[in-house]
């Protein structure tokens, strides 16, 4: 049994491992990732991942006290809160029936009771690949928005926020989160911006992407000016639902993740772009998540195309639609970079990646990202691999760089060894 | 050609997997039917522990008449070792991607002598 870091490491250095006894561990798992990690020296820079996730599911009990509606409290602790089995609705089976290992054997991984189960779990993975900040997210709750109870969307948002709040953010600096917004509730999301933009860790809001609700809507209008006010990001977070009615027509999981993620941001951002939203607020920063990147260029020349006919559609609008779309933030992941080499660098190209992309993860999830997705691209330059890692979300978050200590004692012993002291870290 | 000791022969029950250390490379030792495959715990996609992940069988889908859809069944013949970072999928007996052979793991040589299992590295 692995109980603590020495343990662990005596088992890294022994000569054989035979997995039939081998109990789960994302060090174990995410070996190879350290291996990269030291081979590329990640040491020497700062790695920001900006879409990364825990299981809320399994701190979901301690959610379930943060409801302040007792009947709603109550009921919430007797249903639980997950995605449902093999029958639901929303019937997903992203670990692919077992294969992604990660998924039925996290809930078996042992972790020190010091500290809070899904801090020592982010904090192993990101250690593993080098990342030094993340920016988490949910994972069940990104379909939240779709209950068709408004009111349990709304509770279940600010319980989770709070709880995010007290017992993750303010207890690791390395750990950031664009809070969640009950997008049906404009109000409620209004409020959520004034109860939560201060706390500690809190660095924009986020709101799912596959909702019913028109993002140009006026009521959303003092939502944005706060954001806006505060010099918050905006995030729409990509995700699938499989109760949309189109995509009820397929029958594989792979049709409804391919599609789900980046439909949702097209339509979010063609509503966005169309309706002027960055002529009406033009300091409000939005980034565009988890729907990798191919969508873009797409939309792009779409948009743009139909715009030169119709210019009297978009009457705010003082430029193409693609300009604006190239002054917005992405996440990188899922990159789409089968035998594509040359769409991929023209789709940097399009989108000005060097200022404008942010690497991320997306990890547990089963179409995760290492950094050297991004690192090891060969049309990148060295700044530019390093923009896109780290420095793009430190500028656009405005924080202070916190290093992973696995790096940091890296780079010291580095520095020793070349008989010289550590220079202070730098991006 | 080195060789590197893997276990005694029966050692890896069926369908499991051994991990052995050769310097920095490490390497799956893989036991089917009878016969044992040994390959680098690289995965060509993002550089997953290949070995380390399920082995399943080719999945198959049934066409009947007319293109008719019949359903999907397992091809036990052909089983694949799946890579547990993103579900890539290899031949188990040559390492091949299953769509794209030009992805494939690296193979090493499995010697049986005197009782013993060894990977010739």
């Amino acid at each position: 049994m692995l109980t603590g870091t020495q343990d662990f490491q005596g088992e890294a250095q022994r000569d054989f491992r035979d997995l039939a006894s081998e109990e789960f561990d994302t060090r174990t798992l995410l070996r190879n990732a350290a291996d990269q990690a030291v081979v590329r020296k990640y040491e020497d820079f700062l790695i920001v991942d900006t879409d990364s996730h825990h299981y809320e599911t399994e701190a979901f009990k301690e959610i379930a006290e943060y409801i302040d509606d007792p009947v709603m409290r109550y009921e919430a602790k007797f249903q639980g809160h997950s995605r449902g089995g093999f029958t639901a609705e929303t019937g997903s089976y992203q670990e692919l029936a077992g294969r992604i290992t990660r998924y039925p054997l996290r809930k078996t991984e042992k972790v020190p009771t010091t500290k809070h189960r899904d801090l020592t779990l982010m904090e192993r993975w990101m250690d593993a690949m080098g990342v030094d900040m993340a920016v988490m997210f949910p994972t069940p709750m990104l379909n939240l928005s779709n209950c068709p109870r408004i009111q349990v969307e709304v509770t279940m948002a600010k319980a989770y926020n709070r709880w995010l709040c007290d017992k993750i953010l303010t207890e690791d600096p390395r750990i950031k989160s664009m809070l969640y917004l009950p997008f049906h509730d404009p109000e409620a999301s209004y409020e959520i911006v004034k109860e939560f933009a201060d706390r500690k860790g809190v660095i924009g809001f986020m709101v799912t992407s596959t909702h019913y609700k028109a993002n140009y809507d006026n009521a959303y209008a003092k939502t944005y000016h706060a954001l806006q006010e505060r010099n918050l990001p905006l995030g729409f977070h990509a995700a699938f639902t499989w109760t949309d009615q189109s995509l009820q027509l397929c029958n594989r999981f792979i049709g409804v993740h391919a599609l789900g993620f980046s439909w949702c941001n097209m339509l979010h951002m063609t509503n966005w772009v169309t309706n002027g939203m960055p002529e009406r607020y033009p300091n409000l920063k939005t980034l565009w998540i988890e729907s990798g990147l191919a969508w873009i260029p797409f939309l792009m020349q779409r948009l743009d195309n139909e715009f030169m006919m119709r210019t009297s559609d978009c009457g705010l609008l003082k430029r193409k639609p693609s300009e604006y779309m190239r002054e917005m933030f992405y996440t990188s992941q899922p990159m789409e970079m089968v035998d594509n080499r040359e769409a991929l660098e023209l789709t940097f190209k399009m989108i000005n990646a060097e200022t404008q992309l942010l690497y991320s993860s997306d990890y547990p999830h089963w179409d995760m990202d290492l950094p050297s997705t991004i690192y090891d691209l060969p049309f990148l330059s060295e700044q530019s691999k390093r923009n896109i890692l780290g420095a793009n979300a430190q500028r656009l978050f405005n924080f202070d760089p916190v290093w992973s200590p696995v790096k940091l004692e890296r780079k010291a012993a580095r520095a020793a060894k070349a008989g010289r002291a550590a220079e202070p870290a730098g991006v | 050609m080195a060789e590197v000791r893997v276990c005694k022969k029966g050692e890896i029950a069926e369908g499991g997997t051994r991990l052995v250390k050769s310097g920095p490379i490490e390497i799956g030792v893989i036991f089917h039917k009878g016969a044992y495959y040994a390959y680098r715990n690289v995965c060509p996609h993002q550089g997953g522990p290949a070995c380390e992940g399920l082995k399943m069988p080719q999945v198959v889908e049934n066409i009947g008449e007319k293109g008719v859809h019949l359903g999907q069944v397992f091809n036990e013949e052909d089983m694949h070792i799946v890579c547990p970072w993103h579900g890539w999928e290899f031949h188990l007996k040559d390492g091949t991607h299953v769509i794209d052979p030009k992805h494939r793991l690296k193979k090493y040589d499995v010697i049986e002598r005197g009782g013993e299992i060894y990977v010739s590295i």
